[in-house]
């Protein structure tokens, strides 16, 4: 099925990027991860202009945590004054993307940065989740349970000046620690296309130190609106938001994340969490690989 | 009746020595709309003797057909610290989003490599018009990286016995335009050539554009980018409640 997409000026096979975003969707509905991070390597690998990739994977990053932040919603595991703090970051963070990626992209380096950013990132955090869920299973396995772990924020978190309640989350930290955490998924929103959701859920629990009945939620309601306002950054310097391709994806990734939540409810977390941190890790190889490797263009052009 | 005079107009001021050529392409539209794949044009026409007859000897043809030039940018890839990055660049500042040439005979065999050149006859020839001083060892570079990654994308193309003649009167060319083509005015450059000069040479023109929704999405884009933006937001947010909706039903 050809699909002419108006603003990528190509022609591409619609089934396949619907079958890209249903791909997506299920890993984030199996997750709880937005999925961005696999959606704009693969449609680089496609053939679609990375500009246009990454502005097109924001949105249907929204529409796959939609759903989902709905129903945390419903059951009140939102915490919406930390949520608040971490749009507000969010939306400044953005802005900040918003004039690094046009710097970058003068300098042009930033698929370079993109790629860096993404093996560092995707290599650090599956690393992490690997060596979690490992030592989870193998608990499990010897039965003997591990060590109880104390909730507590980084001291970092502490040293902050200013100290605001936020009593969903059980937290009395300064608003400058989730103010910060926004302001980095945003720019990462900006830059990969990414919802930060593999990012923000590890760090509210281990540097802001959430309570877990309401990281997920909380951090589908910033990915929500921060994805959101990447869009329309994007739509409003870029120019880069292909309509037609966000469609195309959404239709895939909505339907995906719906049936990987039912996955969900029946598989193990630890399982799940390993299953996640292999394909973060193999994600993160192909890009390192790619790095290293002789691309295929040497060149590149870019409009003036 | 209007033709019989632009002929007649032709002959005279091109003197009455040389051949009279008349192009004419399949189509002088082209219409990228919803399932766009690309476009195959057919360039065709006639080559007649100064007298309007059938003409006596043999022309070779060639065909040039040349898309919007744009600005650009050429960064080139190198390895530093084990990795592949940008690192070298240059500027063109008329590069052609599209360049097909298409000949009766490889093109070496009908003019030498001044006309060629002259005429940008060929890949080879392309004047790209570097912006600032450049070496000639690197510009050539930077050209033939430029040509390479063009011609493999399919916007540059060769297509060197492309031409077909028959009765030494009329000649086609079929050129193809990728579905990645820009929109904007294409011109058809046809060539008369004989013992290596240029003898009659012709320009048609072809218009590529984004017509109905495609044109509707790119102008919102392009001019309105904030409701683009919005209306982008508000489909994403629908189906993916839509999509909630309908499986909670499930």
């Amino acid at each position: 099925m050809d699909v002419y997409l108006p603003i990528a000026n190509l022609s591409v096979n619609g089934l396949v990027i619907v079958g890209l975003g249903a791909l997506t969707g299920l890993l984030s509905g199996m997750f709880g991860v937005g999925g961005g991070f696999l959606t704009t390597p693969l449609l680089i690998f496609y053939g679609i202009p990375p500009t246009v990739a990454a502005a097109s994977a924001a949105s249907q990053v929204t529409g796959a945590s939609v759903s989902g932040a709905f129903a945390h919603a419903r059951r009140n595991g939102i915490d919406y004054h930390i949520g608040a703090v971490l749009v507000a970051g969010g939306v400044i963070g953005t802005g900040l993307g918003s004039l690094l990626f046009r710097l970058l992209q003068a300098w042009g380096q930033i698929d370079t940065v993109i790629n860096i950013l993404y093996v560092l990132l995707l290599g650090g955090i599956g690393g992490l989740m690997a060596h979690e869920s490992l030592t989870a299973l193998r608990a499990e396995r010897t039965g003997i349970p591990l060590p109880a772990r104390k909730r507590r924020h980084h001291p970092l978190v502490a040293s902050l000046p200013l100290r605001w309640r936020f009593y969903r989350s059980g937290l009395y930290i300064s608003p400058l620690a989730p103010l910060l955490l926004g302001m980095i998924t945003g720019v990462l929103t900006m830059l990969m296309g990414i919802g930060g959701g593999f990012i923000l859920v590890p760090a509210m629990l281990y540097i802001l130190g959430m309570g877990v009945n309401v990281v997920v939620g909380t951090s589908l309601f910033q990915i929500l609106f921060v994805t959101m306002t990447t869009t329309m950054m994007h739509a409003l310097t870029t120019r880069a938001v292909d309509i037609v391709l966000a469609v195309l994806l959404l239709i895939g990734s909505v339907t995906g994340a719906q049936v990987g939540a039912q996955f969900a409810q029946k598989a193990k977390p630890e399982h799940l969490r390993l299953i996640l941190a292999a394909v973060v890790l193999l994600v993160a190889m192909r890009m390192a690989l790619g790095l290293g490797y002789r691309p295929d263009e040497i060149y590149t052009v870019i409009g003036l | 009746m209007m033709r019989v005079w632009a002929l007649l107009a032709c002959m005279l001021l091109l003197g009455a020595r040389d051949p009279i050529l008349v192009p004419e392409i399949s189509q002088h539209e082209v219409q990228v709309r919803q399932g766009f794949t690309g476009a195959d044009l057919l360039l065709f026409g006639a080559i007649l003797s100064p007298e309007g007859s059938r003409a006596a000897q043999d022309y070779d043809i060639v065909v040039v057909l040349e898309g919007p030039v744009q600005s650009i940018v050429l960064r080139e890839k190198q390895k530093i610290a084990g990795m592949w990055i940008n690192a070298d660049s240059t500027e063109f500042r008329s590069a052609p989003s599209y360049f097909a040439v298409s000949s009766s005979r490889p093109i070496a065999d009908i003019v030498d490599d001044k006309t060629a050149a002259i005429y940008e006859l060929g890949l080879k020839w392309l004047q790209l018009s570097p912006i600032g001083v450049i070496e000639p060892a690197e510009q050539q570079r930077f050209s033939a990286g430029l040509v390479d990654l063009m011609r493999r994308e399919g916007l540059y193309r060769e297509d060197q016995g492309g031409v077909k003649m028959s009765g030494q009167v009329l000649y086609h060319a079929r050129i193809g335009l990728p579905s990645s083509v820009q929109t904007g005015t294409y011109t058809a450059e046809t060539f008369a050539i004989r013992n290596g000069k240029v003898v009659a040479s012709a320009i048609t023109r072809v218009d590529v554009t984004k017509e109905g929704f495609e044109r509707f999405v790119a102008v919102a884009a392009e001019d309105n980018g904030l409701l683009y933006g919005l209306f982008a937001v508000l489909v994403s947010v629908g189906m993916g409640w839509i999509a909630g909706r309908l499986f909670a039903l499930v």
